[in-house]
């Protein structure tokens, strides 16, 4: 919860209010994937993590 | 007040502990963990930092980490948006990692800081956050020894700033300009050593040692096709030939079409075309970086320039930046790296307090040589020899140096271990291989029996400071071994016939009278030693110099191929062992493998270490 708490945080300090419907899409997308494959390993990638 | 700086979670964790805006201690994590950049949280470093200053947890003002982890998550997903539907793939392989580690890496944090609290909950009022290149910025700025400064800051990405400009004045670091991702100098290196089969964020130095094999005739079809540059160095990348905001490689296929070739694999052999692109894009490194700097001088006319970042280790490039920019001087954090950015962060915190007060001593730098890590008492080491049942002699404190000089001397690769460990990526005499920079075959029996690496790799030499004018064209101290000068003219050899020579052909011709410490080119990434500031190491060079005329040796780090430069006693004792190390020094201690050979049924078996002492 309080994670959720920051990142309303964050968002109303960096004024990112439109990145919320993007949020909620890429989390509900996200979600499924992490619930469909388990594990949280992927290749290095420089730029993404 | 003790403030605690980490780096984590990317890559070279680290941790860094400052008392009053003074440097305690500092370490990276692969130097415990024995994993190379590792990025875990670094608790070893933690523990390592609290020990040195004998303090706990408890007593810490501020645990402090050195970038801002939402704002990077914003970047993905605006990234991601930008770029959508291309990138899907990218984004099924990174959103899992971040929903389940990186979005909750405050909560993850408290909780390994609450173990390290001997399971006392961690203040989480106490956990701060501060921009990634504010960390550089200021691991730049404030252990410098300049009052005023400007200060350019650049490496692969932080949060979304690539590159950016700050000026520092007595306490504080004004920020005036940046560039953002995705247009980045350290990503479009990173993309070339990526094109040249090496590895991303961490072999980026053998595309600048690849460099002097080749010729930079590629420079104008970069310029004209990758990367538009203004006159002040300011730059965009043309992103259609790169794949790195949502592909899974830094390079695509236009990458390739425009060079004629497909990316190297790792095995494959390095040809001309190779060493040829290497020289272009470190062309276009340097003229980037040159006509940055040259504009900086120009518009703010200081005299004093601070860099970090990893861009900042390109020592071909600082080298030009001193010689050509205009600044007079140019002090480089030595780990300029993000574990340096642990310090950095610590230090932002520190001096973000009214009234504290940041005072310059002389021409002299707060980094202490780097020499911050951990060091071990000899009984520690006698302990561990003698569990070991190896044959070692005790070199007398009269004739330390004397000694070790005389095996060098001899033609010997000596692995000299004494002291606290370095800070940083460079073994700055402290976990050093060491070796007479006169011998023709030392760079590759060093390459090749020693480091396992690629023979065309240049070592450096290590000087007395005061030799530095009549052997190299370089006129301020490089003590941290981030400067390239070209050896005097004097000492070079068929210099100018060497240049009918191409790629690794060059490797063979005699280059100087130091031909391991000279690169095909006739440069030399030089580290100066001072009398005063490093007198152990300045000690051991000079007893060389007075039995050969000689005043530099080799110094490379003490490691193989892959490895973390080594940390402990044992370490040293490993990679002795399992190389062609013909003496070890460790503290008092000398170790030939002659006469620990002799009894190998009971040397080589370093597991059972474990479980006998220490």
């Amino acid at each position: 919860m309080n994670v959720i708490a920051e990142f309303f945080l964050f968002l109303k300090s960096r004024k990112r209010f439109w990145l919320l419907p993007l949020v909620l899409f890429l989390l509900m997308i996200g979600l499924l994937i992490v619930l469909v494959q388990g594990s949280a390993l992927a290749p290095f990638i420089y730029t993404l993590f | 007040m003790y403030i605690l700086g980490i780096s984590a979670y990317y890559h070279d964790s680290a941790a860094c502990l400052i008392h009053n805006g003074e440097i305690v201690a500092a370490a990276q994590e692969e130097r415990f963990s024995r994993i190379k950049n590792d990025e875990q949280f670094p608790e070893a470093s933690i523990r390592y930092c609290l020990a040195e200053a004998q303090i706990k947890l408890s007593e810490i003002t501020y645990v402090v980490f050195y970038e801002k982890p939402f704002q990077k998550f914003e970047r993905l997903l605006e990234t991601y948006l930008a770029f959508a539907p291309k990138g899907f793939f990218s984004f099924i392989k990174a959103i899992p990692v971040w929903l389940k580690e990186k979005i909750f890496l405050k909560k993850n944090m408290l909780s390994a800081l609450t173990t390290l609290n001997n399971e006392q909950k961690f203040d989480a009022e106490k956990l701060l956050f501060v921009p990634h290149h504010t960390s550089h910025a200021a691991s730049a700025f404030y252990p410098s020894p300049y009052q005023d400064a400007v200060i350019l800051t650049a490496d692969g990405v932080g949060e979304w700033v690539t590159t950016a400009i700050s000026i520092g004045r007595g306490n504080k670091i004004t920020t005036l300009k940046e560039i953002r991702f995705p247009h980045s100098i350290g990503l479009l290196y990173s993309a070339f050593t990526y094109y040249l089969g090496f590895k991303v964020n961490s072999d980026e130095y053998k595309v600048m040692g690849l460099a002097p094999y080749g010729k930079s005739v590629y420079t104008d079809l970069i310029l004209q096709n990758l990367v538009d540059v203004k006159p002040d160095g300011s730059f965009r990348l043309n992103m259609k030939f790169f794949n790195y905001c949502t592909g899974l490689s830094m390079t695509g296929k236009s990458f390739d079409k425009l060079f004629g070739h497909p990316v190297r694999k790792s095995h494959e052999e390095v040809t001309q075309f190779h060493m040829d692109i290497a020289a272009s894009i470190q062309a276009v490194c340097e003229d980037i970086m040159l006509k940055l700097t040259t504009a900086l001088h120009q518009e703010f006319g200081l005299d004093n320039l601070c860099m970090a970042g990893g861009v900042a280790l390109n020592c071909v490039v600082n080298g030009k930046i001193l010689k050509q920019s205009g600044f007079k001087n140019i002090w480089i954090q030595p780990a300029a790296g993000d574990a340096g950015g642990a310090l950095g962060a610590a230090l932002e915190v520190y001096y973000n307090y009214p009234g504290r007060e940041r005072k310059i001593t002389g021409d002299k730098d707060k980094m202490q040589q780097a020499l911050l890590g951990p060091s071990f008492a000899i009984d520690e080491v006698e302990q561990l020899l003698l569990a070991r049942n190896l044959s070692f002699e005790v070199l007398d404190d009269n004739n330390y140096y004397k000694s070790i000089a005389e095996e060098i001397a001899a033609g010997r690769i000596v692995g000299y271990f004494k002291g606290r460990m370095e800070f940083g990526p460079r073994a700055l005499g402290a976990r050093s291989i060491i070796a007479d920079p006169r011998n023709k075959a030392m760079q590759s029996v060093l390459n090749q029996k020693i480091k396992f690496r690629e023979s065309f790799r240049p070592f450096a030499p290590a000087i007395l400071r005061e030799f530095l004018p009549q052997y190299f064209d370089l006129n301020c101290e490089s003590p941290y071994m981030l400067l390239v000068a070209s050896l005097k003219e004097e000492f070079l050899l068929r210099y100018a016939k060497d240049e009918f020579l191409t790629g690794f052909d060059k490797l063979k011709a005699s280059r100087s009278v130091l031909p391991a410490t000279t690169h095909v080119d006739g440069s030399s990434r030089i580290q100066t030693v001072d009398k005063d500031d490093h007198p152990d190491f300045y000690k051991l060079i000079n007893a060389f110099y007075d039995i050969t005329g000689c005043p530099m040796l080799v110094n490379t780090s003490f490691n193989r191929m892959d490895e973390p430069i080594v940390c402990s006693p044992k370490d040293a004792l490993e990679c002795f062992l399992h190389t062609d190390i013909d003496v070890v020094v460790i503290e008092s201690f000398m170790l030939r493998k002659q006469t620990v050979t002799a009894n190998s049924a009971i040397t080589l078996d370093l597991n059972n270490y474990e479980n006998t002492v220490v």
